[in-house]
């Protein structure tokens, strides 16, 4: 088994989607393995009807926001969503579903994007991620 | 010197970070032991990470050059 990265992603915002997919990305091509648990607003995010649809972003920064997808628009910046299958495509990176969040949102694996691997209780994920070198929050 | 002969160039130049990386980690698996890739990139973040990312994978680095606006990595397959 290789080193890991793992990143609990809460946040549902296309600002907090990005560093998932970067991060993802850098750590694959460093040999590293990546462990994804998403919950709450972040796995609605993988929903099959919001995963191209959401241009959402953080409320702090929001009056910025239309200027800054116009932006990354204009400089063909890929969606964070194409980022992450990229990093999945180039390396070992596992999507886990907070099945918490799935029976609350009334939600089953066929709602989600295919991209999400299995959906997985909280419990498991932390013995999943308990040996990483890297744990981030996002 | 011999003349290297490029197997493969990837135009990433407009590419972010780690776009670049990305693609030259790609295009390294789908060639031959001995092959040299070619990677344009723009992107500042390269010059840093696909040196590290050449030397972690095991792979050879022949060239750095600097050009207008971007810069010329030349990476030959190793193993």
């Amino acid at each position: 088994m290789g080193e890991k990265l793992s990143m609990i992603v809460f946040s549902g915002t296309v600002d907090k989607l990005y560093p998932v997919g970067i991060l993802a990305s850098g750590a694959v091509a460093m040999g590293m393995d990546v462990e994804i648990f998403i919950t709450f607003w972040g796995l609605n995010a993988f929903r099959k009807d919001q995963i191209k649809q959401n241009t959402k972003i953080s409320k702090d920064f929001e009056e910025m926001g239309e200027a800054m997808m116009k932006m990354m628009q204009a400089k063909n910046v890929p969606s964070w969503y194409d980022i992450l299958k990229q990093a999945k495509s180039v390396g070992n990176v596992k999507i886990h579903a907070c099945s918490m969040t799935m029976d609350l949102m009334g939600m089953t694996k066929e709602h989600l994007d295919d991209i999400v691997d299995d959906v997985v209780g909280v419990g498991s994920f932390i013995d999943i991620a308990k040996d990483s070198k890297i744990t981030l929050f996002i | 010197m011999a003349e290297i002969k490029v197997s493969r160039t990837i135009d990433a130049r407009g590419s972010f970070c780690p776009g670049p990386l990305m693609e030259l980690i790609r295009a390294i698996r789908e060639a031959q032991i001995g092959e040299v890739i070619e990677v344009l990139s723009s992107d500042q973040g390269s010059k840093r990470d696909i040196p590290l990312w050449v030397s972690k994978a095991g792979h050879i680095l022949l060239s750095i050059t600097e050009k207008e606006g971007y810069t010329s990595f030349l990476v030959k397959k190793a193993k």
